[in-house]
């Protein structure tokens, strides 16, 4: 974030399907060399503002600025950005290699060189033996990681990445994540990332942007979004949050709003006392065994259902079971205020 | 059998009777799952058991009518025309003589007359099918990847609307088009052409519009299964217009395309009566074939000049084969 010329400036950018409006005014800089994430439910306008960034779509107003350069009016073709898609997009009827070399191919770059370079984008992928395959043979991941040496090849100075791991399984997809980050520390590019799975957004990000309704909810590291979320939304919508309204607010911890507590921050028996821990009483609802923890759904005599998470560690020594009667407790610090009940709750409804 | 038949029944039995005060709390009575009754055994439920099992009988229910009009109505109709082709009629008394002979075959493929017509008629199919593609592509790649849903419909109905209509209306209608003093004729005259008249360009020019929709829609169905995605794809990678479409539509198309051709080419090969019509004097194989059916009356030669165009289809196919275009149907 040092270098004083963003990879990527949005201005004002709003697109309109219709009376849809898709996205609605997002203003945003992306630095050079950082792996940034736009997250957000489906229909946010994440995606949007990747193909208004790609060029497959045009704004209805605001602008696209690539290292100051303003490409708002360019084609696809003329900006120094590209895309692996969702569906990988990969060209069924050219090989492997041929799919890599397609980009090299259009800007006329001899036959000889190009099949130097996709074989060498091919190798960096670990597909070195795969280019006479045609992408129908290859599984997933591995037409995943094609479509990734395809985009990378021509050296775009920004990758745009439409939830490229969303089809893959969970195993797959783990593996996937280290192996992007390791190739955007290799290119050094700017990565755009969109995806609707904040565990991956917060595992890969340097930032994050929080979509919703078209706008940007919250934008931050993956830190400050999951500690300290600006809104009902952001704190809803990554990880997993006990959410107290105005009413419980007051009564469990003496002020009026909206709050919330991580279940990984609350515990269930743990007998401490102090003048910043707070004890509320309920009943066990369900005990969900994860492995390496353990989830208690628990109906607080507030009015409130929370969750919380313990370790399944060697200190864990309760076994609580459905109906048993328990203590909840949590470290006031660990409550991340909302705002007030009415600016709150106004969004969600 | 039976011993099955029990077994399940009685572990559903043990299996339901422990939970039924666990779910009587929750859920008191239970009396909507015993009000759903067993379906009853009507015969045609009894016919559905019977052919759920007999995948083979009900294999022969779905192509028993197909294959009987297939297998006898086209096969053998085809194989009669094959074997009336080496047959000959007496030139005395009109009848045909069964007896095995190749001059039909011979006459066909040595007089200049069969030769000539031959070569008319591929270059007429040939440069139909060329005109057909050429409107085509542009229509049909419209019609599936630039129009709105709603006017890809109306555009669907737009190239289907000829073909409510009958042949030879259209056929009589381009007639009166291409006159000496029809339509044509009279937009064209201020510009100081002409119309052509009736004759060979005037039976390229109907025969063109009759099959275009038989080569827009194969076309579009083609283009429509190719992904938006594709094209963006090639675009983001700096491909632009000329080459995305040299090196990802037609590649992807060219099976759609070929099907397209297949019915523009055979459909003008066999054709006879347009060319009545419009064509003039000049005549195509179908009119050889009309003619000795009808005036001359020597059937076993109409069959041996039909046998051409189904050649020449068949050299046509074999050639798009090679090509591999056929592999991706």
């Amino acid at each position: 974030m040092t270098d004083p010329q963003p990879a990527i400036r949005l201005t004002g950018l709003t697109k309109e399907f219709g009376a849809v409006t898709a996205v609605d005014h997002v203003d945003l800089e992306i630095a050079a060399g950082e792996f940034f994430s736009m997250l957000g439910p489906s229909g946010s306008g994440k995606t949007t503002v990747l193909r208004l960034i790609a060029g497959f779509e045009q704004p209805t107003g605001g602008t696209i600025e690539l290292f100051g350069d303003d490409v708002t009016k360019r084609a696809p073709f003329d900006r120094d950005v590209n895309t692996v898609f969702q569906d990988y997009a990969l060209f069924p009827h050219m090989s492997v290699l041929e799919n890599v070399a397609y980009g090299l191919r259009v800007r006329g770059i001899g036959r000889r060189e190009r099949i130097e370079r996709a074989r060498r984008a091919l190798a960096s992928v670990r597909l070195e033996q795969m280019g006479d395959r045609k992408p129908s043979q290859l599984s997933g991941g591995q037409r995943q990681r094609v479509a990734l040496a395809r985009a990378t090849v021509v050296q775009p100075k920004v990758l745009l990445l439409d939830e490229p791991l969303g089809a893959l399984d969970l195993k797959l997809r783990e593996q996937m994540q280290v192996e992007l980050k390791e190739i955007q520390r290799e290119l050094g590019i700017t990565f755009i990332f969109v995806t609707h799975d904040q565990e991956e957004a917060l595992t890969l990000s340097d930032r994050v942007a929080v979509f919703n309704n078209g706008r940007i909810e919250q934008l931050g590291t993956p830190a400050e979004l999951y500690e300290r979320p600006g809104s009902r939304f952001v704190a809803d919508f990554v990880g997993t949050s006990n959410l107290f309204d105005d009413a419980v607010s007051r009564e469990l911890l003496g002020r009026g709003g909206v709050h919330s507590v991580r279940p990984e921050k609350m515990a269930v028996g743990s007998g401490e006392t102090g003048a910043d821990v707070r004890n509320a009483p309920g009943t066990v609802v369900e005990t969900i065994y994860l492995g390496s923890g353990i989830r208690l759904v628990v109906d607080l005599d507030a009015g409130v259902r929370v969750s919380v998470l313990e370790q399944n560690d060697r200190n864990r020594v309760h076994d609580d079971e459905r109906g048993d009667r328990v203590v909840v407790s949590w470290h006031d610090d660990d409550v991340v205020a909302l705002g007030g009940a009415d600016a709150a709750s106004a969004p969600a409804a | 059998m039976t011993m099955n038949a029990t077994a399940p029944a009685s572990a559903r039995g043990a299996a339901s009777d422990p939970p039924e005060p666990d779910r009587a709390d929750t859920a008191p009575g239970g009396a909507p799952r015993r009000g759903i009754p067993r379906p009853k055994a009507t015969p045609a439920r009894r016919a559905s058991v019977f052919l759920t099992a007999h995948p083979r009988v009900r294999l022969g229910f779905l192509l028993a009518a197909p294959l009987f009009w297939l297998g006898l109505v086209y096969v053998v109709a085809l194989a009669a025309l094959l074997v009336t082709a080496f047959w000959s009629v007496n030139s005395f008394t009109g009848e045909i003589t069964t007896e095995w002979t190749l001059d039909n075959i011979i006459t066909v493929l040595t007089g200049s007359l069969y030769q000539t017509v031959t070569f008319r008629t591929i270059g007429v199919a040939l440069l139909v099918t060329i005109i057909d593609v050429a409107l085509a592509l542009p229509i049909a790649f419209y019609m599936a990847k630039v129009a709105s849903p709603r006017a890809r419909r109306l555009l669907v109905i737009a190239v289907l609307m000829p073909l409510w209509a009958s042949y030879l209306v259209k056929a009589y209608a381009w007639r009166s088009v291409l006159s000496q003093d029809g339509i044509l004729e009279w937009v064209l005259a201020p510009f100081g052409l002409h119309t052509p008249g009736y004759g060979l360009p005037a039976t390229v020019i109907t025969l063109s519009y009759l099959w275009l929709p038989y080569v827009i829609l194969p076309i579009f169905a083609g283009l429509e299964r190719v992904p938006d995605s594709l094209l963006e794809a090639s675009a983001d990678l700096g491909g632009k217009t000329w080459p995305t479409i040299r090196h990802v539509v037609l590649p992807m198309a060219l099976p759609a395309i070929i099907a397209g051709t297949i019915f523009s080419f055979s459909l003008s090969l066999g054709d006879y009566i347009t060319v009545n019509i419009v064509g003039g004097a000049s005549q195509m194989l179908g009119n050889l074939v009309y003619t000795n059916v009808g005036a001359a009356n020597n059937l076993p030669l109409a069959a041996a000049i039909a046998l051409i165009p189904i050649a020449i289809i068949f050299g046509y196919l074999a050639l798009v084969r090679r090509t591999g275009a056929l592999d991706n149907l």
